[in-house]
């Protein structure tokens, strides 16, 4: 006999959610504690320096835009995922979901071909200033992050899909999971853009 | 807050980004040139505009899911 986690599907009668909702709005918290702190030193560091460059003399604004618009859509085409499973749409949640998978691999494609390469081949290496140790750090931090959510909609893709079958509801609410920490991703990448960017 | 409300206020920063950095392209195109930054903030200006509508047909297709 198996016994499952208590409200891991239906809402906590305290909180009103699910437990699992409510574990990664507590994670999403101490991330935004992560990252604040980060560009809290971003900007004590650029206040304090003697010269700071503008991003857009020395990033690459096109790619940067380019790779935010990838970002959005995957957001959308995350957020449609979890609406097919809602529905009881597995193929189709499922298509999204690898939609998902793919914009998030071109992002990082994108980042580590056009924006990383070129810097380091041009002795931009995150040693060689304060911005570019900023740029790295924080681009680098959200990078993984990236990573992170891909390892996450990579399982519920394969290995995890089993769950779907035996459990549906559970998949959808997991799926939704996955989709808040994506929008918080995408969310850090439309700050960080323009601060490092266009400032 | 359930994905649904999570995703309103998603669209809601991105469409602000959308327009703020089309502004700022446009101001820049004036005062320094460069065709490539000119073209990406009127895809970005656009894509202000498309949002806020695929917004609407999302809260519609959503309607029955709670924002909780």
């Amino acid at each position: 006999m198996t016994m499952g986690l208590p409200c891991e599907v239906k809402a906590h009668p305290i909180t009103g959610i699910y437990n699992g909702k409510f574990a990664v709005w507590l994670f999403l918290a101490s991330e935004v504690m992560l990252f604040g702190a980060l560009f809290s030193a971003l900007v004590l560091l650029r206040a304090g320096a003697a010269s700071w460059p503008h991003g857009y003399t020395v990033l690459n604004v096109p790619i940067g835009t380019l790779n935010t618009f990838v970002l959005i859509s995957s957001s959308v085409t995350m957020v449609m995922a979890w609406a097919s499973l809602k529905v009881h749409d597995f193929a189709k949640g499922r298509q999204y979901l690898l939609w998902t998978f793919l914009l998030a691999a071109l992002f990082l494609g994108l980042k580590l071909a056009l924006e990383y390469y070129p810097k380091f081949q041009a002795g931009h290496t995150p040693g060689h200033d304060n911005f570019y140790g900023t740029y790295f750090v924080l681009t680098g931090l959200h990078g993984l992050h990236v990573v992170g959510g891909m390892i996450v909609i990579g399982y519920f893709l394969w290995p995890g899909a089993h769950l779907w079958h035996e459990n549906p509801e559970h998949y959808t609410n997991r799926i939704e999971c996955t989709g808040l920490y994506w929008h918080f991703v995408d969310l850090v990448w439309i700050f960080l853009f323009p601060t490092l960017y266009l400032l | 807050m359930s994905l649904k409300a999570f995703h309103v206020i998603f669209l809601t920063v991105a469409t602000l980004f959308c327009f703020g950095f089309g502004a700022w392209g446009v101001a820049f195109h004036a005062s320094a040139g460069g065709t490539p930054v000119l073209l990406v903030a009127l895809v970005s200006l656009l894509a202000g505009v498309a949002l806020p509508i695929y917004g609407v047909w999302f809260l519609r297709k959503l309607k029955h899911v709670s924002y909780l």
